[in-house]
C-alpha cells in the first residue's frame, strides 16, 4: 500500500497531493534556510498566523460579491495581504519601539490570529453553508484538492524558487554579515523585506496543504537539519530543499496510504524524523561523531598514561587502561608489558623529555603552543631537528632493564 | 443589565477571563524583558498533545490527569529545547520551532488517529477555548454570591484560576528582588549569589503552570496574547519595572473585559444576533491596547533612538 503510494499508483488525487507537497516541501526548504541563517527563523510564524484574518475576510468579501467563497485564489490573494500587514507591524514595532523582536512576533502572531477567529465565528453564524473548507486553513486539508489548486501550488512554488534564485546572493551576504553587506551598499532592510515576502509566498502557497500552524515547520526543519550536513551556505540550501521536498512526498504518500493520517501533521513528522537522524548521524556536527571523537580522545589519553607508567616502572591500577593497553598487545593479560609495549613505552617517555626541551627553548615557540601530551613529536618536527634535540638529551640512561 | 441575568451567564466568564489575563500578563512582563517571549507560544502549542495523551492514558476528560498531561507536555517541550539547542549547536529560536510544530503536529495526529469527535476534545476547542460557556448556572442573582448551595455549583474553571492566579501572585511577590536584579543585569545577580539558572527554570515553570491553567478555560490565543500584551504595552509607559506590573495589569484586565463584554454584546449593538469568540476578541483587544501605548506611550523608543516616527 505504501508502496504503491510511493510510486504515486494511488490515483490522480494522490498524485496531485503528493506532487503539491514536493513542490512545497522543495520551496519552503530552501526559502526557510535564509531565514533560519539569518536567525529570524520564528518570524515565520508571525506571518503564517497573520493569515488567518485576510482568509477570512476574502472569504465574506467573496460571498458578499455572490461568488463562491471557497476560491482558492481569491483566498490566497487575501492571506497574502494579511501576512504583509501583519510582518509590516511587526518590523514597525522591532524598529520603531524598545519592542524586542520575539515580543513583536508574538504580539503579531496572537493578536492577528485571535481576530481571525472573532471573523471565523462571524462567518460560522453568517448563514452561508459552504464555509466548512475554511477551517481546513488552520490544519490543513488536502482531500478535496482539485486540479487548478495543484496548479496554484505548483506555480506559487516554482516562482518563489526563482525568486530565491535570483536574490540568494544579496541574502546570504544579508544573512551572514549585515555590517559587511550594507557597507557594499546593499540596502538591507529591503532584502529583508524580500526574504519576508518570500516566506510569505510560501506561507500562503502552502496553507492548503499544511495550514498555517504546521507551514512554520517545513519552513525551520529543513534547513535546521540541512544545516548539520555542510558549512557551505549553497550546499545548506540544496540540502533544505531536498530535506523539505522529500518529507513532502513521503509525508503525502504515507498520508494517502491509510485513513486518519492527515497530511500536514504526516509531512512535519517525517520532516522530524530527518531532523533527529541528522541531529545523531551527521558527520562532523553530529552527536554521534562527537561521542566517537570523545571516546578516541579518551583511548588517546589513557594509552598515553599507560605507556608513561609503564616505561616509569610504575603500576597501572586504571581498568580501562590495562584494557586498553592489553587490546593493542602493548601488556599481557598479567599486567607485565609486552616487547613492543616496552619499545613504545620507551619512546613516550623519550617523546617527553623532547617536549620539554622544546617547550624551554624559546626558538621552538610556535611548535610548543602544539604541546597537548597526546602528539607524536615527529609530527611536528623534522627528523633533523629531533636529531638536534635527542644530542641534548643524550644516551640512555639508567633504563631499568 | 438586571442581576439576575448578568450573575449566571456572564459574570463567572469574565472574572475567569480577567484572572486568566493577569495571571499570564505578571509572569509575561518578565519574559518580554528577558527576550523570551515566545516561551509561551511554545507552551501553549505543546499543550495540545499533552491533553491528547492524557485523554488517551485515562479515557476520559477529567481535568486533573488533562492538566497533568499539559503541564508534562511544557516540561518536555522545555527540556527538549534545551536539548536540541545545545546537542545541535542550533540556536534557541530554530530549536523552539523545531519542537514545538512537531508537538503539536504529533497533537493532531493523535487527535485524528483516535475518535474524539464524540467527546469535548478537539482542535478548535484547543485554540479558542470555551470561555462563552463557563457559565453559572445555579446563580439566581446577585444573592446568589453568598449562597452556599448556588456557590458549589460555580464553573470548577472559576476557583482554578484564581488559585493559580494567587500562586503566579505568590511566586511574583516572594521572588520580586532576585527576578528583578537577575531580568536586568544577569552577571551581577550571579555574583551577589543569586541562582540565576534556577531562576530562570522556575519563572519558565510558573509561567508554564499559568499557561495549562488558563488554557483549560480561555484556549491558546489568550494565552500567548496575554503573556505578551499587555506587558508590551506597559513598557512603552513607563521605565519603573514596578509600574509596568502594575499597568500590564490595568491593561490584561481592559482587554478581558472591554474584549468580553464587546464579544457578547457588540454584534447584538451593530444588529447581529448571534456573539462572537470571546476569546478572539479579547486578543484582539490587547492588540489594539497594544498599539496604541506603541504610537502614543511615553517611553515607546529605545532611549537614544529617534523619536520621529
Amino acid at each position: 500500500m505504501i508502496w504503491d503510494a510511493l510510486t504515486l499508483q494511488l490515483g490522480y488525487n494522490a498524485t496531485l497531493v503528493a506532487v503539491g507537497a514536493t513542490l512545497l516541501g522543495v520551496s519552503a526548504g530552501v526559502t526557510g534556510t535564509f531565514l533560519f541563517l539569518r536567525k529570524r527563523a520564528l518570524v515565520s510564524d508571525a506571518i503564517s498566523h497573520a493569515t488567518l484574518p485576510g482568509v477570512c475576510l476574502a472569504f465574506m468579501v467573496l460571498v458578499a460579491l455572490g461568488g463562491d467563497g471557497r476560491n482558492l485564489l481569491g483566498l490566497l490573494a487575501g492571506s497574502a495581504i494579511s501576512a504583509w500587514v501583519g510582518l509590516l507591524c511587526m518590523n514597525w514595532l522591532t524598529r520603531r519601539t524598545r519592542l524586542a523582536e520575539d515580543a513583536a512576533i508574538g504580539a503579531v502572531l496572537s493578536v492577528f490570529f485571535g481576530f481571525g477567529i472573532v471573523l471565523l465565528t462571524i462567518i460560522q453564524t453568517m448563514g452561508v453553508g459552504r464555509q466548512a473548507g475554511l477551517e481546513g486553513f488552520l490544519l490543513g486539508s488536502t482531500a478535496g484538492m482539485l486540479w487548478a489548486d495543484a496548479m496554484i501550488i505548483a506555480i506559487g512554488g516554482a516562482a518563489t524558487l526563482l525568486l530565491v534564485l535570483i536574490l540568494r546572493r544579496p541574502m546570504t551576504l544579508v544573512a551572514f554579515d549585515p555590517e559587511y553587506a550594507a557597507t557594499r551598499g546593499l540596502p538591507i532592510h529591503r532584502i529583508d523585506l524580500a526574504m519576508m515576502g518570500l516566506v510569505m509566498a510560501v506561507t500562503v502557497v502552502g496553507l492548503k496543504i499544511v495550514g498555517l500552524i504546521l507551514i512554520v515547520a517545513l519552513l525551520i526543519i529543513p534547513a535546521v537539519t540541512a544545516r548539520f550536513w555542510s558549512e557551505r551556505s549553497e550546499h545548506v540550501v540544496l540540502l533544505a530543499g531536498l530535506a523539505g521536498g522529500l518529507a513532502g512526498y513521503i509525508g503525502a504518500a504515507v498520508s494517502a496510504s491509510a485513513p486518519n493520517l492527515p497530511t500536514g501533521p504526516i509531512i512535519v513528522l517525517v520532516s522530524f524524523a530527518f531532523f533527529v537522524l541528522s541531529l545523531f548521524c551527521a558527520p562532523k556536527r553530529g552527536v554521534l561523531a562527537a561521542v566517537l571523537r570523545h571516546l578516541r580522545f579518551q583511548r588517546r589519553v589513557h594509552i598515553r598514561q599507560g605507556l608513561l607508567a609503564l616505561a616509569q616502572g610504575q603500576k597501572i591500577y586504571e581498568p580501562l587502561t590495562l584494557r586498553l593497553l592489553r587490546r593493542a598487545g602493548l601488556v599481557r593479560p598479567d599486567g607485565v608489558a609486552t616487547d613492543t609495549g616496552k619499545a613504545r613505552a620507551a619512546k613516550a617517555l623519550r617523546d617527553e623529555k623532547r617536549w620539554e626541551i622544546v617547550r624551554a627553548d624559546q626558538a621552538h615557540e610556535a611548535t610548543a603552543a602544539l604541546y597537548d601530551g597526546l602528539r607524536d613529536i615527529e609530527t611536528v618536527l623534522t627528523r633533523d631537528q629531533i636529531a638536534e634535540i635527542d644530542r641534548q638529551i643524550g644516551g640512555p640512561q639508567g633504563v631499568p632493564a | 443589565m438586571s442581576g439576575e441575568e448578568f450573575v449566571p451567564l456572564s459574570l463567572t466568564p469574565l472574572l475567569i477571563g480577567t484572572f486568566a489575563a493577569i495571571a499570564c500578563a505578571l509572569p509575561g512582563n518578565f519574559l518580554v524583558l528577558r527576550k523570551q517571549a515566545l516561551i509561551g507560544d511554545a507552551i501553549s502549542h505543546v499543550v495540545l498533545p499533552g491533553i491528547v495523551v492524557a485523554f488517551l492514558l485515562t479515557g476520559a476528560i477529567s481535568t486533573w490527569p488533562m492538566m497533568l498531561g499539559a503541564a508534562g507536555a511544557a516540561i518536555v517541550a522545555v527540556v527538549l529545547i534545551e536539548a536540541i539547542r545545545r546537542l545541535g549547536q542550533i540556536e534557541p529560536g530554530a530549536a523552539m520551532g523545531v519542537v514545538f510544530t512537531t508537538m503539536f503536529a504529533a497533537g493532531v495526529l493523535l487527535l485524528e488517529q483516535t475518535d474524539t469527535s464524540t467527546v469535548h476534545l478537539d482542535v478548535e476547542h484547543a485554540l479558542y477555548g470555551n470561555l462563552e460557556s463557563l457559565i453559572w448556572l445555579d446563580a439566581t442573582g446577585w444573592g446568589s454570591l453568598l449562597d452556599v448551595d448556588a456557590l458549589a455549583g460555580l464553573p470548577p474553571e472559576l476557583p482554578r484560576i484564581a488559585l493559580t492566579l494567587v500562586g503566579v501572585s505568590v511566586f511574583t511577590w516572594l521572588f520580586w528582588r532576585p527576578l528583578k536584579i537577575s531580568t536586568f543585569d544577569e552577571g551581577f545577580a550571579r555574583t551577589i549569589g543569586i541562582r540565576t539558572g534556577a531562576l530562570s527554570m522556575a519563572l519558565v515553570i510558573t509561567a508554564a503552570i499559568a499557561a495549562v491553567a488558563a488554557f483549560d478555560a480561555v484556549g491558546s490565543i489568550i494565552v500567548i496574547a496575554m503573556f505578551i500584551c499587555p506587558p508590551a504595552a506597559a513598557r512603552m509607559l513607563t521605565n519603573r519595572l514596578e509600574a509596568q506590573i502594575v499597568w500590564s495589569i490595568v491593561f490584561a484586565t481592559a482587554s478581558a473585559v472591554s474584549g468580553y463584554v464587546l464579544a457578547g454584546y457588540g454584534p447584538l449593538w451593530l444588529g447581529g444576533s448571534d456573539a462572537v469568540s470571546a476569546a478572539g476578541m479579547i486578543a484582539t483587544m490587547s492588540g489594539l491596547i497594544l498599539a496604541a501605548a506603541a504610537m502614543f506611550g511615553p517611553c515607546r523608543t529605545r532611549i537614544g533612538a529617534h523619536t520621529s516616527a
